[in-house]
């Protein structure tokens, strides 16, 4: 049975789109899995995703809730990352914490890649006004730094995960475009752009259909390096206060509130902190192999 | 009747003139060739006839109907072109069927599947290269693809640009046996762009030598194969030619 799938999948003629199409996901799946940093990469993220989805089965007591009795006690049998200044089970707030991170993971790239690659995909396909105007705007956007235009949007909308959400999103989308902009002028004037212009094909067939295809593949490579980068503004937003509003479990918040006690009750920080390191870490190793394996130089293999 | 007809095509990219004051007619189902060195402009006409090249002046028309500056869909029917290197010519990413399929889909063209087959069996194509990516095809393959390609919406007009030069002498013959064979069985008028004069020899009824983006002489194909052309010119490149072949 196996090997009859595998025989269809790796079909040197496929008889249909769709066994093409999964064809080419298993011989990407396979390079993949051949990159051990991307292998440790995508494990990360996978445990990631798991402990946010079962995260009431693995945690071992409620996020939010307190014993004042059980307060700042050192890790142990009962509590696996020790307890914060509220008697709260740090373990159960960190795996907690995974869900917020994931939402906030997840909605930026949701709102800012496919934004950058449409912006940066017409600006190159067009040319001209349409690209001197867009670009305009970009740069506006690129040449502030990140997390203080960041912090500029969450003041004046308020504090709170959703406004962090869509300050992060705001911030990050530029870089997008610029890479979709530089993709899009590297093939424009190809002679297959051009030959499905002679059929009649609308600007926005070409782009929607041919272009951003292949700007995919670059955009997928930024936004998961990318990722790391997020997580941190996010837990930076959560630092200052002006991310995730408390009781609840954002891993950036709890640092803060471990920086009172960091030099006698270290976990109560530092454990947060490791979350934020491994899963930063996650998706940089499975953006780097990712990009070993969809680098539009070597994707001719693919 | 006239298929194609330039009248004092002036094109320029910019700034920088490109031809000057070409006119040319090419009757329906006739063979036409566009030779000369590079530079000459003779791809830039089959630019500016296909819609990719807009700045000109003069007039081009088809089938006796002008033709607009930019690429329209009614134009797209009636003549495609077919470019010169079969590895950028396909879409890296899009499987044979769906570079096939698509220009059926633009122009609401129903049965596709039909279409798809018999147009891939018409330029000998098995039917086993239809979802495959253009990786998995050899140069002589995809050039049969981009052919395939240009003809699914029935054109009446093909232009050809250097259709051969990128492929091994092989193929090559094969690809114009190809050409041959199409241009015979659906009366397709071809104008062809190419420095080959074997080619043109071997594929078109007339030829016209260009030069610094002017036609310097309009000639029969039986007078190059007598060697007779009127221009210093016409004869100098064709002996260029004859030492480069030997």
């Amino acid at each position: 049975m196996t090997t009859t799938v595998r025989a269809w999948l790796i079909d040197d003629s496929p008889s249909s789109r769709l066994q093409a199409r999964l064809g080419r996901a298993w011989r990407i799946t396979g390079a993949l899995s051949r990159n051990p940093l991307a292998v440790v990469g995508a494990a990360i993220i996978l445990v990631l995703i798991l402990t946010a989805i079962f995260a009431p089965f693995i945690a071992t007591h409620g996020p939010l809730k307190q014993d004042l009795t059980q307060r700042l006690l050192a890790p142990g049998a009962a509590n696996w990352m020790g307890t914060d200044e509220l008697g709260r089970d740090i373990w159960s707030r960190v795996v907690y914490g995974a869900r917020i991170t994931l939402v906030i993971v997840a909605m930026v790239a949701i709102l800012a890649a496919p934004a950058g690659l449409i912006i940066g995909a017409v600006a190159g396909y067009f040319g001209g006004w349409t690209d001197r105007i867009l670009m305009g705007i970009t740069d506006v956007f690129l040449s502030m730094p990140k997390l203080i235009l960041a912090l500029a949007l969450v003041a004046a909308l308020g504090p709170g995960i959703e406004n962090a959400i869509i300050a992060i999103a705001i911030t990050s989308w530029p870089g997008y475009a610029r890479i979709a902009r530089a993709e899009t002028l590297t093939f424009k004037n190809s002679e297959f752009i051009a030959a499905i212009r002679l059929q009649g094909a609308s600007a926005m067939r070409v782009i929607l259909g041919h272009v951003l295809p292949l700007c995919t593949s670059s955009m997928i490579v930024r936004v998961t390096l990318d990722m790391a980068g997020i997580i941190l503004t996010a837990a930076g937003l959560g630092f200052i206060g002006l991310g995730a509003q408390p009781p609840l479990p954002e891993w950036g918040a709890m640092i803060a509130r471990g920086r009172s006690f960091i030099l006698d009750q270290w976990w109560v920080a530092t454990m947060p902190g490791f979350a934020i390191i491994i899963v930063s870490l996650g998706f940089c190793f499975l953006g780097d192999g990712l990009r070993d394996v969809l680098d539009p130089k070597s994707g001719e293999q693919h | 009747m006239t298929a194609l007809s330039l009248n004092n095509l002036d094109i320029s990219y910019g700034e920088t003139p490109i031809t000057h004051g070409v006119s040319l007619d090419i009757a329906e189902g006739e063979s036409f060739a566009l030779v000369g060195e590079s530079g000459s402009g003779k791809s830039t006409i089959l630019k500016a006839i296909a819609g990719l090249a807009p700045e000109w002046t003069g007039s081009i028309t088809a089938f006796g109907k002008s033709r607009s500056h930019g690429i329209d869909r009614h134009f797209a029917r009636l003549c495609q072109m077919v470019f010169q290197d079969p590895y950028g010519s396909l879409h890296p990413r899009k499987t044979i069927d769906a570079t096939l399929s698509e220009p059926l889909t633009i122009h609401g063209i129903g049965s596709q599947n039909e279409r798809v087959e018999a147009v891939m069996a018409s330029v000998g194509l098995d039917r086993k290269f239809r979802f495959r990516f253009p990786h998995q095809l050899s140069g002589g393959q995809r050039q049969r693809v981009a052919i395939a390609r240009a003809l699914m919406l029935e054109p009446k007009i093909l232009l050809l640009d250097e259709p051969t030069s990128a492929l091994d002498v092989s193929v090559q013959a094969e690809i114009l046996n190809l050409l041959k064979r199409l241009r015979r069985e659906q009366n397709l008028t071809f104008l062809m762009v190419t420095h080959n004069l074997p080619v043109v020899s071997f594929l078109c009824d007339r030829l016209a030598v260009m030069r610094q983006g002017r036609i310097v002489e309009i000639a029969d194909v039986a007078d190059l194969k007598q060697g007779a052309l009127r221009e210093a010119y016409s004869r100098e490149l064709m002996e260029i030619s004859a030492t480069h072949a030997a």
